[in-house]
């Protein structure tokens, strides 16, 4: 069976460490939040300058000068800091952030993403992904292995303009979990979903993918 | 000391056109995340200003009746550099029509072009981009990267290739604050700081908009984000702070 959107998510908080410094897209990959492991001490950043957030605020605590990338109002955790949009990217583009988990609307086999505009329809931009995907140390894709129309997200090539080449580490869908080789340059399909089965992934994937030695069941 | 507080926002921009720093196909930056910490009264009084054929650096375009959508509104926004443009209708609108222009550039390389035209350097180098829409027609070069650049994991060599991106200056910079002195020193608040300390480096005339003026001295020079030599403005407002995601637990 299809994992579901919360069960995708937390097996995207299973990539977590202890100090690790995190970026979570808009969307499902905000709610990877809910799901840190007890005890695990994570820093969530926020591109728009703060290292550091804390959980949604109490009616009494929203401060329209503290929101997160998606615009939200948030709160700040103790210890945190604030700091420049320049700042923010340096951060980002330097290496400085162990892990980020954003979304996708193609990845292809050798870990180019598209995921910021579809031409012909309104482009809004695309904000900080493409920093993002260049400059963090593993990127990570949570998505629905194929769209509504039951087409294949895991393509050959992509065919929508990219946010970036060659940067995707793991992609992480309802049906599987799969990890990029460098080496062989293709993604290794490493777990299933329960009751899902290598074939079916392999059938529903439009991609050249190697089907690991020990493919496990996702633990969710 | 030359007196750099006004009375109001008006006030502050009322001169600029003789001054020649405020004319029809200027460049204006305008600090702001969504609608945390844009200089609102300021865009106002540049609205009213009539200026036309503006290009504006944004990172975003405000919402219809807020923000930079004030600009759109009354078609005095020729040009968009931003990175996102978000919900905003009349902004679609002129976009899909063809009236206005827009140059979409990754987040962090429209803070770094910024900051890179504040520190005198014309152009720089960044992995952003490469291989996308984005670096088409932009030169390209190879590069060892600093160590931590380098992929986690990745067995493959460190060379990769970067984009050029050129600095961006402006004719005028209008940034939001928390505090000011009478020098200009300013001091953000929280994430309200986002664009506005690199644009209030980038632009020939800075006007800054703050919620609360103090005496010089007041400001404790260990913790002033913009030393006052960038501004040459200020004004005490009342921010009206609206907010777009209203989300509590």
């Amino acid at each position: 069976m299809a994992l579901t959107r919360e069960q995708i998510t937390k097996r995207a908080a299973a990539e977590l460490q202890d100090g690790y410094i995190v970026n979570l897209g808009i969307g499902m990959p905000t709610l990877v939040a809910n799901h840190i492991p007890e005890g695990m001490d994570v820093w969530l950043q926020s591109e728009n300058g703060l290292l550091g957030i804390g959980p949604f605020p109490t009616e009494d605590e929203i401060d329209a000068d503290l929101i997160n990338a998606g615009k939200q109002t948030i709160t700040a955790r103790p210890g945190a800091s604030y700091f420049s949009s320049a700042e923010s990217f340096e951060m980002i583009r330097g290496g400085h952030i162990d892990m980020c988990i954003l979304g996708a609307m193609e990845v292809s086999q050798e870990g180019d993403i598209a995921n910021w505009m579809i031409p012909g329809k309104m482009v809004k931009g695309m904000g900080g992904a493409m920093d993002l995907v260049a400059g963090v140390r593993k990127v990570i894709v949570t998505m629905d292995h194929c769209n509504k129309k039951g087409q294949t997200k895991i393509v050959t090539e992509c065919s929508l303009p990219l946010t970036g080449k060659n940067c995707i580490d793991q992609i992480i869908t309802d049906l599987c979990v799969l990890k990029m080789d460098n080496q062989k340059k293709r993604f290794v399909l490493t777990e299933l979903a329960p009751g899902v089965s290598a074939e079916e992934v392999v059938e529903k994937t439009g991609a050249e993918i190697i089907v690991g030695d020990d493919v496990r069941e996702v633990a969710v | 000391m030359a007196d750099k507080v006004l009375s109001d926002a008006v006030q502050a921009l009322a001169d600029l056109r003789d001054r020649g720093v405020i004319y029809d196909g200027m460049t204006v930056m305008v600090g702001g995340f969504g609608l945390c910490g844009i200089p609102e009264h300021l865009i106002q009084a540049l609205r009213d200003t009539g200026v036309k054929e503006i290009t504006c650096v944004s990172n975003n375009a405000g919402v219809d009746d807020w923000g930079l959508g004030l600009l759109l509104q009354t078609r005095q926004i020729k040009k968009m550099i931003s990175s996102y443009v978000g919900e905003n209708a009349i902004f679609e609108k002129q976009f899909i029509e063809g009236d206005l222009e827009v140059e979409f550039n990754p987040q962090g390389t429209l803070a770094e072009r910024i900051r890179a035209g504040g520190a005198g350097i014309p152009a720089f180098y960044t992995a952003t981009g490469y291989g996308t829409l984005v670096a088409e027609g932009k030169e390209t070069r190879e590069f060892d990267p600093p160590l931590l650049c380098a992929k986690v994991n990745a067995g493959t060599a460190r060379r990769r290739p970067f984009v050029m991106e050129t600095s961006l200056y402006a004719d005028l910079a209008l940034i939001k604050a928390h505090k000011a002195d009478p020098f200009g020193n300013l001091v953000y608040r929280k994430t309200a700081r986002n664009f506005n300390p690199m644009m209030a480096t980038a632009a020939a005339f800075v006007v800054a908009e703050v919620d609360e003026m103090v005496g010089v001295g007041d400001l404790d020079p260990e913790c002033i984000h913009t030393p006052g030599s960038y501004v040459h403005r200020v004004v005490n407002t009342v921010s009206e702070k609206r907010i777009e995601q209203r989300t509590t637990r």
